[in-house]
């Protein structure tokens, strides 16, 4: 007899337990220089413990080091599961999985030596990018060559999410991460002045909406259905809003260079496309809150339940405020400001580790042959530090950064400014304190996610192969 | 052709798509392959259930 074919869940596992690790290092780096901005001395005048050098650190660890393996694991996860097939290439996977924790570490060495391309969200120096570029191409070939050998006729609907997030990735980063190296750890970009900001936000604004969102929003088809025992609520309306945000979101980047050198016809052009943006976002978050119609009552019982639909509110929040800020006339007020900063949080803490969180405390004791995590009441207990402190940490930031947008536009009579700038950093020091006492909360919740991980993998078992599942007959 | 009536006639592609994926996802022919298709997350493994 033929031997049974099995699953590679062990790749899913590694890139389920980094994203916990990575989870824990990026936020914690995140509450050092939220403390560090309250208490400016905390950098121990070490150069590497710089708040410039350390914030890099935070927006890589927790975007494409926490963020990016947690995508690794539900889509090597979800695409095997909705093709009924082992993955493409064990070998291949089990590359990504290193090659990515390797970039990782590199980043973690090179950003605190100062070793920077100063690109916001693609800061590491050539050779990194290099590697990035050899390990993406080969997911591509993995995630695509699984797509291929799949048993069943349909592609789900998650898998259009995460081949549209795979693909453009490798785009953007390709494109935005051209340069003439100088030296090992030097090198300038192909673009130059205004050129080189639009292809910039270009890069940065498809990283939110491809990395952020359209990646999430895989993960978010395969378990919010899964957790809530409940099919999609309207599949049409998955497949009409991928479309949308697809062909939209890759034009909305100029909104980043509002009253720049940027020529106006780009900037109204982005405004207007990000402001079409509501729709289709809002379309996901509608569908995936109303997949628990009629499963309403398990939120009563189940938190990893809660951490998704507070997430899917949370991108429903933040996808109303990103298209509002990008209006000319409201960016005039925001941007620079601390409101930008809450904003980012609402999406990246309430939307995307949030989902993550959840999809996490799903899939984990799946791969370790449980039925559940050792303790519900502890992910109760992660889901309201979490909550609570991204509300402290959003609502600070959103006064801090109206109050510094108004501070900085107030004139007196006779033209002259009202304000120093000193003066609107010494306003916001006490939301610092409390964006801080929010990071911190969220923090404490990853903790408490560790302990609960580690009883967990702990009682169950990693030797153990899945048999792929036969197609429903269709 | 100026380029004005090309951003034009781009703008109206871009509508016409539209339109066709709506029109494509409300047919009648997609309504039995979607139903199927949105139940694929709930289709049971073997990784459950194994400890109890």
């Amino acid at each position: 007899m033929e031997r049974t074919e099995t699953y590679n869940d062990k790749v899913v596992r590694q890139f389920a337990i980094m994203t916990v690790v990575w989870g824990v290092v990026g936020m914690l780096v995140g509450v050092i220089i939220a403390a560090q901005l309250l208490w400016p001395a905390l950098n121990l005048d070490i150069p590497w413990l710089t708040y410039s050098r350390l914030r890099p650190l935070h927006t890589n660890a927790v975007i494409f080091a926490f963020g990016g393996s947690a995508l690794f694991a539900a889509s090597y996860y979800v695409v095997q599961r909705t093709c009924h097939t082992r993955l493409f290439s064990d070998g291949l996977a089990a590359f990504t999985f290193w090659g990515w924790q390797l970039i990782i570490v590199l980043a973690a060495v090179t950003l605190p030596l100062g070793i920077t391309t100063s690109k916001e969200y693609a800061e590491l120096e050539w050779p990194i990018d290099v590697l990035i570029a050899v390990v993406w191409v080969v997911y591509a070939v993995v995630f695509f060559g699984t797509i291929a050998k799949r048993r069943v006729k349909h592609i789900y609907v998650a898998n259009w999410f995460f081949a549209a997030y795979i693909i453009t990735i490798a785009v953007l980063h390709i494109g935005n991460s051209a340069a003439v190296p100088v030296t090992l750890t030097k090198s300038y970009s192909a673009y130059a002045g205004t050129v080189d900001a639009m292809v910039q936000w270009w890069y940065g604004h498809n990283a939110v909406g491809f990395f952020l969102t359209a990646g999430f929003l895989g993960m978010m088809y395969y378990f919010v259905p899964k957790q809530a025992g409940r099919p999609v609520y309207s599949y049409r309306l998955s497949v009409v809003h991928f479309w949308a945000l697809v062909a939209i979101y890759m034009w909305a980047g100029p909104h980043h260079l509002h009253y720049t050198t940027l020529p106006d016809w780009a900037q109204t052009l982005g405004m207007v496309f990000s402001v079409m943006l509501i729709a289709p976002s809002w379309g996901g978050m509608i569908n995936g809150i109303m997949t628990l119609s009629g499963a309403w009552h398990k939120l009563r019982t189940d938190p990893i339940l809660k951490f998704m639909i507070v997430s899917l509110s949370f991108y429903g929040m933040s996808t109303f405020e990103g298209p509002m800020m990008s209006i000319k006339t409201v960016n005039a007020l925001s941007h620079y400001t601390d409101w930008t900063i809450g904003h980012v949080h609402s999406g990246a803490l309430g939307w995307v580790a949030m989902i993550s969180v959840g999809c996490m405390y799903a899939l984990i004791p799946r791969l370790y042959g449980r039925t559940e995590m050792y303790s519900s009441k502890l992910i109760d207990v992660h889901f309201w530090t979490t909550t609570i402190g991204i509300v402290l940490y959003v609502a600070s930031m959103w006064i801090a950064g109206v109050m510094q947008g108004l501070m900085w536009r107030a004139t007196n009579a006779d033209g002259t400014l009202t304000y120093t700038f000193i003066e609107s950093i010494a306003a916001t020091y006490p939301y610092y304190a409390v964006r801080l006492l929010g990071g911190v909360l969220v923090l404490s919740g990853m903790f408490v996610m560790v302990y609960n991980v580690w009883k967990t993998v702990a009682a169950g078992s990693s030797d153990r192969d899945v048999p792929v599942m036969a197609p429903a007959a269709a | 052709m100026d380029e004005g009536t090309l951003r034009g006639l781009a703008t109206l592609a871009a509508f016409v798509a539209f339109v066709g994926v709506i029109w494509w996802a409300w047919s009648g022919r997609q309504r039995r392959k979607f139903e199927q298709a949105a139940r694929m997350p709930l289709e049971e493994d073997h990784d459950k259930n194994e400890d109890k």
